[in-house]
Order: C-alpha cells, then sequence, then structure tokens
C-alpha cells in the first residue's frame, strides 16, 4: 500500500462529532492517483512509485512528457507527477489507479502543501517583532528599527529583516481523518492544512511506532 | 462540482432539516440536552434572539436573558445535534438585525414589542 496519496485542498467547513461538538474540517480532494513509474533498487538505486494526479488539458502536453506518460499506458495529460518512497516496489504496477480508500477514519496523518504567499511583508508580519505605538506622538509604528548592537559595524547574516514571506513549503503534522468519502475520493480532515483552496497538498501517514498514543 | 458544491454536500447530512423560521427578537425555548452522572435530560433555556448569524451549518442565534438580574446569553449551533428542539413562543417587531444595544437596557427599557401580523 502507498505510503500516502496527492490531492487538492476544497476548502474549510464544519461537522458535527458522536459527541455532538462541532469540528471544524478540511475537505481535501485526495486522488484517485495514477501509477506513472517505478523505480527499483537495480535501475534506479532506490525504490519508490511515481504517480500522476489532476487534470490538465492534452494542449500542454510536451512529447517527453507523452512518451513517458504512454509508457504507462496514460493517454491522457496529469496535471501533478509525484514520487512516494516505498519499500519495495514490486507490489504495484503501471497505470494502476489508487484512491481515497487507503486511509481510514481516525488515522494520524501529516499534511504537506505550499503556505500561501504574502509578498513582501514587514517584520512585524513576517516574524511578529512588537512594532511602535500608533497613538502619543510616535512617528513610526511598524518599522523593524534596531538591526544590532554598534560593536560589531555590521549586521550579523541571518538577521530578521522584511522580505518575501510565505510560499514556503510547510508539513503539519499530528493531523486526524475525521472520515473519508472513499465514493468521491474525499478526505476531512480535522483542523487547517496549509496552502490555499485549489492547491496541491501530499497527505502522508504516520509510521506506527511514531504515532503518540 | 465545483468546490463549494463540494464544501456545502459534505457539511449536508450534519444538517436539520425542518428548523423553524427564528428572527431577531423573537422569544424562543431552546430544549438543550444536559449529560449528567452518564443520564441524558433536557434543559429549557428561554430568552430572546438578539442576533441571527448565517453561515450554511455553522447558522447560529445567541439568546439572552434575565436570570437573577443577571444577563445570561448562549450562543447556539441551530443543526447542533445538542439542542434537541427550538421553540419560537412569540414574534418581536423590532428594527435592527442585532439587539446588542438591549445589553445596555434594564427592566422597562429592555423590553421587546410583540409583532402583530
Amino acid at each position: 500500500m502507498l505510503s500516502g496519496i496527492l490531492g487538492t485542498k476544497v476548502g474549510m467547513t464544519h461537522v458535527f462529532n458522536e459527541e455532538g461538538h462541532m469540528i471544524t474540517v478540511t475537505v481535501i480532494q485526495a486522488g484517485p492517483v495514477l501509477v506513472t513509474q517505478l523505480k527499483t533498487l537495480e535501475t534506479d538505486g532506490y525504490c519508490a512509485v511515481q504517480v500522476g494526479f489532476g487534470e490538465k488539458s492534452d494542449k500542454h502536453l510536451t512529447f517527453p512528457k507523452f512518451g513517458h506518460l504512454k509508457k504507462a499506458g496514460l493517454t491522457h495529460n496529469v496535471r501533478y507527477i509525484r514520487e512516494f518512497r516505498v519499500d519495495d516496489s514490486s507490489g504495484f504496477e503501471a497505470g494502476q489507479s489508487i484512491d481515497a480508500s487507503i486511509f481510514e477514519a481516525g488515522e494520524v496523518i501529516t499534511v504537506t502543501g505550499t503556505s500561501k504567499g504574502r509578498g513582501f511583508a514587514g517584520g512585524v508580519k513576517r516574524y511578529h517583532f512588537k512594532g511602535q505605538q500608533m497613538t502619543h506622538g510616535y512617528m513610526t509604528h511598524r518599522r523593524p528599527c534596531s538591526s544590532g548592537a554598534t560593536g560589531p559595524q555590521r549586521v550579523f547574516k541571518g538577521t530578521r529583516k522584511p522580505g518575501r514571506m510565505g510560499t514556503d513549503t510547510v508539513t503539519q503534522k499530528g493531523l486526524k481523518i475525521v472520515s473519508v468519502d472513499a465514493e468521491r475520493n474525499l478526505v476531512l480532515v480535522d483542523g487547517s492544512v496549509p496552502g490555499p483552496n485549489g492547491a496541491l497538498v501530499t497527505i502522508n501517514k504516520v509510521a506506527a511506532k511514531k504515532v503518540k498514543k | 462540482m465545483s468546490k463549494q458544491e463540494i464544501i456545502r454536500s459534505v457539511a449536508q447530512p450534519h444538517m436539520k432539516e425542518g428548523l423553524p423560521q427564528i428572527n431577531p427578537g423573537d422569544t424562543v425555548r431552546v430544549h438543550c440536552k444536559v449529560r449528567e452522572a452518564g443520564k441524558e435530560r433536557i434543559q429549557v433555556f428561554e430568552g430572546f434572539v438578539i442576533a441571527c448569524k448565517n453561515g450554511h451549518i455553522a447558522e447560529n442565534i445567541t439568546v439572552r436573558k434575565t436570570s437573577n438580574g443577571v444577563g445570561v446569553e448562549r450562543t447556539f449551533p441551530l443543526h447542533s445535534p445538542l439542542v434537541a428542539k427550538f421553540e419560537v413562543t412569540r414574534r418581536g417587531k423590532v428594527r435592527r438585525a442585532k439587539l446588542y444595544y438591549l445589553r445596555d437596557k434594564i427592566g422597562k427599557a429592555a423590553r421587546i414589542k410583540e409583532k402583530r401580523s
């Protein structure tokens, strides 16, 4: 069985649990993914399963990608191609479809996505600097102010400054699956996951020994 | 199916049907399920609705009452399984959607006119 699956974040809503409490859930369209290539120890030096996910117009299908997908018996384009490491890839076959039914309710997972881009952000937003007062005659409000001591006569590398924020790869650990709709390939995750709606997320299973009880 | 339709279809099975129409200013009796010592019983919270908030499954009302001279407010999600029933006992005639100003009124000033149809 694959250790994870690709999906797109659909959005967030609420559901009620058995105790009747309202919980916030993120809906993820997880799969189905199609196996595009099997990597083996002999040919590639490691074992992995390469999968394709999502729809993309054939207009954008390049010739090398077309050839690669054709080898796996795929006739249409896929939006994303990613890999999952496995101990032994012999249990899979090219062209095989894997859906959300590899997950079950109550399972602990990690979700990896790309966080929302914030553009060029200041120190207050980016590093939670305090900033200055808004009133009482202050002429600066959200400036970073001091960049360090005067002794070294330079600014140390890595000093927190304004700059590009967001669009980082973020992994959210310890999330729980609320329910799985195997028919429509929907996974409901308790809480939020990184990234905007419609973005690619990777759901990974957590090794049993790592799950806190 | 659009993203919005998927989200709505996920929440739909958790939603109740046949809920009464509740408006700000109405007096309601909310039958809450209370679990005590392993047993479940019904407790009624009666007051007037000072706010209704939309939001599909997260739709809720804020009910205010005065208990022994102390103002008490509770917010109930309309679709919560912990609420057995909503009962509207009186329709109020109000000119605001949010009746937060009633928090500062005491006694006669805090009354709401009845809506007569």
